[in-house]
């Protein structure tokens, strides 16, 4: 038993990171627990000449295939697109690309424009202070004057264009089609402590030279001064109910598998949308048989990942290879919804420099275009270092029937059911995805590319994980209201990806942690009567 | 339980079928995957494949009908052509930690022009490029929808 605080908040990423820090100036009693450990920086895989290698094993990508002892397993066979998350201090702004574009105003109001989904019950106004404080705290690069987006003002500069990507302007220019440098909280300068980006190329899985911001050297550190208590190795079970149908606090199980009961005030959950719902489906009580907060039986329904199509070739010159951070650019030339085509909504295309020496001859391995024997080494020559490639990151709308529930079989290391994924790809982001292929073929013959290859969707690319508790006004549609509060549980706060209504075309980083922000904001406005 | 580590016979199959997917070069200077201090990081590597990699030689030896490494060189090409067809997720792999050794080796890094060594902590460099390719963008107007 540990004493009552006043705001537990679980799971220390993108969201836990920004809502701890945010709250930490009412100097309440907070209290953050994280299933993962502090990852130091000489830990990176580009510290050694194993750096692709780990990949593959203990920076993998996908929690099944590295299975470390602070990850949980999860069932995803009945999914074409596999789930990728770290779980750590900073959560899955260790394992991701940096790449940072916000939602437009569009996305929020899909049904009243498209007559598809439902609105949000917000919208892009209401969320901008907090997308540029977030882009402060967590150091964005990137260049004003992008016509595809409202004013903002990144607070460095952006990426450097390098070859690949200055092949990819001059085509875009050419078809007349919208190109920008992308928005990254990959740090350009010397910015708050942290070093510039040097080019070590291999940001995905955590960066050496601390130039890539994850929340562990951003929010965290700040809010650590300000008083919050981070606990790390803290698995937790269930959040417990009391009498009255509020949240009571959390069962936990530490380091060494001893169960623990925190108590709290308020609890906010940040576990993202496949943790956050396997959690709220694990916690039953008389009062809630279906899990918490689940009157509405929206918990673990309308998972949307964002489908991503791959499309890349191969040019006549050595580019930049992984030398640099791999997305510089991005495309919104197709992100609105346009009625000639056969699809509503829209997508991102998201440029890459390149991959490493590694990567390209497994990854063409794979695709039988690597030959065994005496072929092999001319064949890999013509590959290496000149693959250029885009992807288009489609908008994926919310339907019930894909969804997280609990596997009825699968547990983690403490005995805790694993989450379970059924998800289909709708005929809309199908036929989303054939007009992304299709522009990117046209795209990369622009840029001098042949040898075309499709990888569609991007089987390990269930980086965004969204809209499993979303959030509304109405009580039977939705499960948190549009400030973040559980309509069941009025001391139960959700900030993940969970709540979104609809996902947008988009890396969803930078939205995740603006609302998370908003939401703290909403909750230090209504202290006084935080419960009404 | 730990997985066992290989046997001889399938340590010696092993480095028959590394050196029939990339054998040595002399035209580029570099050796084959079966190159005594390539396969040895290979076999040190395994770790999550192992398993896949033991499927994968047991299948192996059940097309070559024995010992592979024992085949005559035709019948090897042969047998390994079939394989590779065949192998399914554990050839995979059993490829995939080959190319992991392979293409860390000093030797063929220099081969292909790569230096040898970590990104960090000297990092690369990256040309800034012509920033004036965005003129033609720059000029357009307002791309996205208005709500109001």
């Amino acid at each position: 038993m540990h004493d009552k605080v006043d705001v537990l908040i679980i799971g220390s990423g993108a969201s836990g990171a920004a809502v701890a820090w945010s709250l930490a100036d009412t100097r309440m009693r907070i209290l953050c627990l994280e299933q993962g450990d502090w990852v130091k920086p000489t830990d990176y895989p580009s510290n050694g000449r194993d750096w692709e290698a780990r990949l593959f094993s203990d920076f993998a990508i996908n929690p099944n295939r590295r299975a470390r002892p602070t990850d949980y397993p999860i069932n995803d066979a009945n999914s074409p697109i596999k789930v990728v998350n770290f779980n750590g201090v900073g959560g899955s702004t260790i394992m991701y690309t940096a790449h940072f574009p916000r939602l437009h105003p569009s996305d929020f109001k899909v049904r009243t424009l498209d007559g598809v989904a439902d609105d949000w019950p917000i919208d892009y106004a209401t969320l901008e202070p907090y997308f540029a404080e977030n882009d402060r705290m967590m150091g964005v690069s990137g260049l004003a004057g992008d016509p595809a987006y409202p004013p903002k003002a990144p607070p460095m500069p952006p990426l450097p264009l390098g070859k690949s990507g200055a092949r990819f302007g001059k085509a875009m220019n050419q078809l007349g089609w919208h190109w920008w440098p992308s928005d990254t909280t990959i740090a350009t300068t010397d910015y708050e402590g942290r070093a510039r980006c040097i080019n070590l190329g291999h940001c995905t899985p955590g960066c050496a030279q601390g130039a890539k911001a994850s929340t562990d050297i951003t929010y965290w550190p700040l809010a650590i001064r300000a008083g919050v208590e981070l606990r790390t190795r803290c698995r937790v079970r269930e959040i417990t109910v009391d009498g009255h149908g509020m949240a009571a606090g959390v069962i936990y199980y530490d380091a060494e598998g001893k169960e623990h009961f925190q108590a709290a005030e308020v609890v906010i959950l940040a576990c993202n949308g496949v943790g956050t719902p396997r959690l709220m489906l694990n916690s039953v009580s008389a009062k809630f048989p279906k899990g918490i907060a689940n009157s509405s039986g929206l918990v673990g329904k309308n998972l949307m990942f964002h489908p991503y199509a791959l499309t890349y070739g191969y040019v006549d010159e050595p580019l930049d290879g992984n030398h640099g951070p791999p997305l510089c650019l991005w495309s919104q030339e197709f992100y609105e919804t346009d009625p000639n085509r056969d699809f509503v909504r829209g997508y991102t295309f998201q440029f890459g420099r390149g991959v490493g020496a590694i990567l390209e001859a497994i990854v063409s391995a794979n695709a039988g275009r690597l030959p065994w024997g005496e072929d092999h080494h001319a064949a890999y020559r013509k590959l290496v270092n000149r693959r250029i490639g885009l992807s288009a990151i489609c908008e994926d709308l919310p339907e019930e029937h894909n969804r997280v529930t609990l596997d009825p079989a699968l547990k983690d290391s403490h005995g805790i059911p694993a989450p379970k994924l059924d998800y289909t790809i709708s005929t809309n982001s199908q036929k989303m995805m054939s007009h992304g292929i299709a522009r990117a073929k046209e795209i990369l013959a622009a840029a001098g590319a042949g040898n075309i290859c499709v990888e569609s969707p991007i089987l390990n690319g269930g980086w965004h994980l969204l809209g499993t508790a979303r959030m509304g006004t109405d009580p039977e549609r939705s499960v948190v209201n549009e400030w973040g509060r559980c309509h069941d549980v009025k001391n139960l706060f959700i900030v993940d990806g969970s709540i979104w209504v609809t996902s947008g075309g988009v890396n969803p980083t930078s939205t995740i942690q603006a609302l998370a922000l908003y939401i703290a904001d909403s909750i230090k406005q209504r202290l006084a009567n935080l419960f009404d | 339980m730990a997985p066992p580590d290989l046997t001889a016979e399938q340590i010696r199959d092993f480095r028959a079928l590394a050196g029939a997917i990339i054998p040595p070069s002399a035209s580029y200077g570099v050796p084959g995957a079966d190159d005594e201090r390539i396969f040895s990081d290979i076999l040190r590597s395994l770790e999550r494949d192992r398993d896949d990699v033991c499927q994968a030689l047991a299948h192996l030896v059940r097309l070559a009908g024995g010992a592979f490494a024992d085949l005559e060189p035709a019948r090897r090409v042969e047998v390994a052509a079939t394989f590779r067809e065949a192998g399914g997720a554990p050839l995979a792999a059993l490829v995939r930690v080959v190319l992991l050794c392979y293409y860390r080796d000093d030797r063929v890094m220099r081969s292909l022009g790569l230096e040898p060594r970590p990104p960090f902590p000297r990092g690369h460099v990256v040309e800034q490029g012509d920033w004036s390719l965005l003129d033609p963008v720059r000029a357009r107007p307002r791309m996205y929808r208005g709500v109001d």
